[in-house]
Formats: structure tokens, C-alpha cells, sequence
């Protein structure tokens, strides 16, 4: 449901471009997807294998999804850490004051087109 | 082999909505507009909690009301009949939240030239509608009690963007457990920022608390 609605905006996007780049067949998109984005890969890829047949740019195309770490960084003692295994709460000095600094990325990366 | 070409687009997936979110602010501080957002659970008390706001403040500011449902209209008609204030009901047909373009498409079937103060009712979700700014003023997320006080731990993002954020239903905190203490140590976690309301419509509680400090925030933008 949730992945369904972000696939349409990437359709839409990359429409956009089709359409302003006269492009005549979108063969392939690549994506980046943070690990702590919300987005589950697999549902991702089901809902964009539904919903590419809908697009006329875009229902012959491959859907790559490339995964990017979850790292983030402590204020306090200004290291990074893996954020899937330590979540906001820093490993080495125990500090909240942490941010999110790679992986909360939705990203259309490229796209192939002939 | 068929000749192909890489197209470069490097795009976010809500820069497009962001780019757009900004414009919506930039217009509605020009207007002189303040746009609330409320976010929550389905059955958080989002339309109780309206209905109570308006009725307060609905003297000094002129109100409008957008409510987005997936379907029915059962949400406008509660708040007309209950307020007299002006709503539009927005379909979003399935969605699960509400995109900046359709946002501005409400604003404007609503019409803002005779108003102070927008409230838009979004989807009932806690997931969805707070990765799309919908290019709001401040963001107001409800946690009623039932849900537990734990949700802002297993929802980060909704209350990392909350502005705001109101306990409902405290009222009935002794039957389910709920420790309010807790829920505001749980928000601080995710937003350290965020100021929090401890709220009963039923026993009209914390309800004046919150027009305050929602007066002091129109009054910035409106400056009335």
C-alpha cells in the first residue's frame, strides 16, 4: 500500500522525463534505496511490476533496486555506527544526540532509455 | 543487441513534493495564512479534537477545514453541523496520504482569500502522510491512549516532523496502561523539539492549553 503510492511518483517521474527528453522506451530504472527508508524491496518491486504496465514509457522496463547502509552519527563523541543494529541510541558513548546521515534515501538514480 | 542510453536523474523521490511544499508555504505566509496539518491513527480523535479547536478559536480567526478521507463524507458534515465553519472534503480515492499537489488543489477548491487559519484533516495513518510535507505550516500529530505510549518509538518519522503533538483520550489513561510520562519521554526521543499536550475532549482538559499556544502560532503568521 505504502510502497504502491511511492511507485506511482517514481512512474510519474520518470514519465516527466520521458516525455520532456523524448524518449522513446524507458528499458531499465535504478534506484537507490536506504535501508531505514520504509520501503520494503520486495513489495517495492511487486507494486512497480503491477503498476509499470500502466505507463506507456515504461511497461517493458527492469526495476534495479541498489540497497544504501543505514550510518549514523553521534554528536557527542563524532563517530558514525551502523544504524540497523545501534538505532538512535550511539555504541560507543551511549548519547541520543545522534542523526540519521545515509539511509533514509528514496532515490531514482538513472534510468536506461532507447 | 539494442543501442541504449543512461540517463542521469539523481532525484529524490519527494524532491519534486518538497520543491512544491516550499511554494506552498512561501504563498501562504504571503497571504498571511496559517496551515495546520493534523496527522494520526484512524480513531486518534482528529475530527473531536477539530471540532473543539474551532469552536474556540473560530471568533477570532476566519477558519477553513479540509478533510481527506479515502471515501465518504461522514467527517465534513460532523464538522459543518458542529461548527459552521467552511469544509471541503477531499477523496483521495485509495491513497494513503496526501501529495503537496493535492494539498494545493484542496486549498484552492476551499478557497483561501477569506481565510486566517486552514486545518487539514489528513489520512488516518501514521506511516504515509509524514513523508509528504503538504507544504503545512506546522505539522500537529495526535497519540491517543489506546494506541499505547510506545507508538512514537515504532513511528519515528511522524513525530520527527510533528511541530506539535497532542495525548488524546487521556480521560480513559487508567483502563489501558498508559503512562503520559512515558509517552513524552517517548517523544522527546524521536523530537526534542516537539511540544506536547496532555488533552481529554470528554473532560475538556489541556483542550485551552493548546488554543493558547495555537493562538501565539497564527498570530506569528497572521499577524492579527
Amino acid at each position: 500500500m505504502h510502497e504502491l503510492g511511492i511507485v506511482m511518483q517514481v512512474i510519474e517521474q520518470v514519465d516527466n522525463v520521458a516525455a520532456e527528453s523524448k524518449i522513446e522506451k524507458v528499458t531499465k530504472i535504478i534506484m537507490e534505496i536506504g535501508e531505514v527508508s520504509s520501503v520494503i524491496p520486495n513489495i517495492f518491486t511487486d507494486a512497480f511490476e503491477w503498476a509499470k504496465k500502466k505507463s506507456n514509457y515504461l511497461k517493458d522496463s527492469e526495476l534495479e533496486l541498489i540497497i544504501l547502509k543505514g550510518i549514523t552519527y553521534c554528536r557527542d563523541c563524532k563517530k558514525t555506527y551502523d544504524t540497523v543494529e545501534y538505532a538512535k541510541k550511539c555504541p560507543y558513548c551511549g548519547s541520543l544526540d545522534t542523526y540519521l546521515v545515509t539511509g533514509n534515501e528514496i532515490k531514482i538514480k538513472s534510468i536506461e532509455v532507447v | 543487441m539494442e543501442e541504449y542510453k543512461i540517463v542521469e536523474i539523481k532525484e529524490d523521490i519527494t524532491s519534486r513534493n518538497n520543491e512544491q511544499a516550499k511554494q506552498i508555504k512561501k504563498d501562504l505566509a504571503e497571504k498571511k495564512i496559517f496551515y495546520l496539518n493534523v496527522m494520526a491513527s484512524p480513531g486518534s480523535g482528529k475530527t473531536t479534537l477539530i471540532v473543539q479547536l474551532v469552536n474556540r478559536l473560530k471568533d477570532r480567526f476566519r477558519i477553513g477545514i479540509i478533510e481527506a478521507d479515502i471515501d465518504s463524507d461522514v467527517d465534513a458534515k460532523t464538522i459543518a453541523d458542529q461548527t459552521g465553519v467552511k469544509v471541503m472534503q477531499m477523496h483521495t480515492g485509495g491513497a494513503c496520504h496526501i501529495t503537496c499537489q493535492m494539498s494545493w488543489d484542496a486549498l484552492v477548491e476551499l478557497g483561501i482569500d477569506d481565510v486566517d487559519f486552514v486545518i487539514l484533516e489528513n489520512i488516518g495513518n501514521l506511516v504515509c502522510p509524514a513523508e509528504f510535507d503538504t507544504g503545512a505550516t506546522q505539522n500537529l500529530v495526535l497519540l491517543s491512549v489506546p494506541e499505547g505510549d510506545d507508538k512514537p518509538l515504532k513511528y519515528p518519522l511522524m513525530f520527527e516532523v510533528a511541530s506539535v503533538v497532542a495525548l488524546t483520550k487521556m480521560d480513559v489513561a487508567p483502563a489501558f496502561d498508559f503512562d503520559g510520562e512515558k509517552a513524552k519521554k517517548n517523544i522527546a526521543y524521536r523530537n526534542k523539539d516537539a511540544k506536547v499536550f496532555v488533552t481529554s475532549a470528554v473532560k475538556q482538559e489541556g483542550i485551552d492549553e493548546l488554543c493558547d499556544y495555537l493562538t501565539e502560532q497564527i498570530t506569528k503568521t497572521t499577524r492579527i
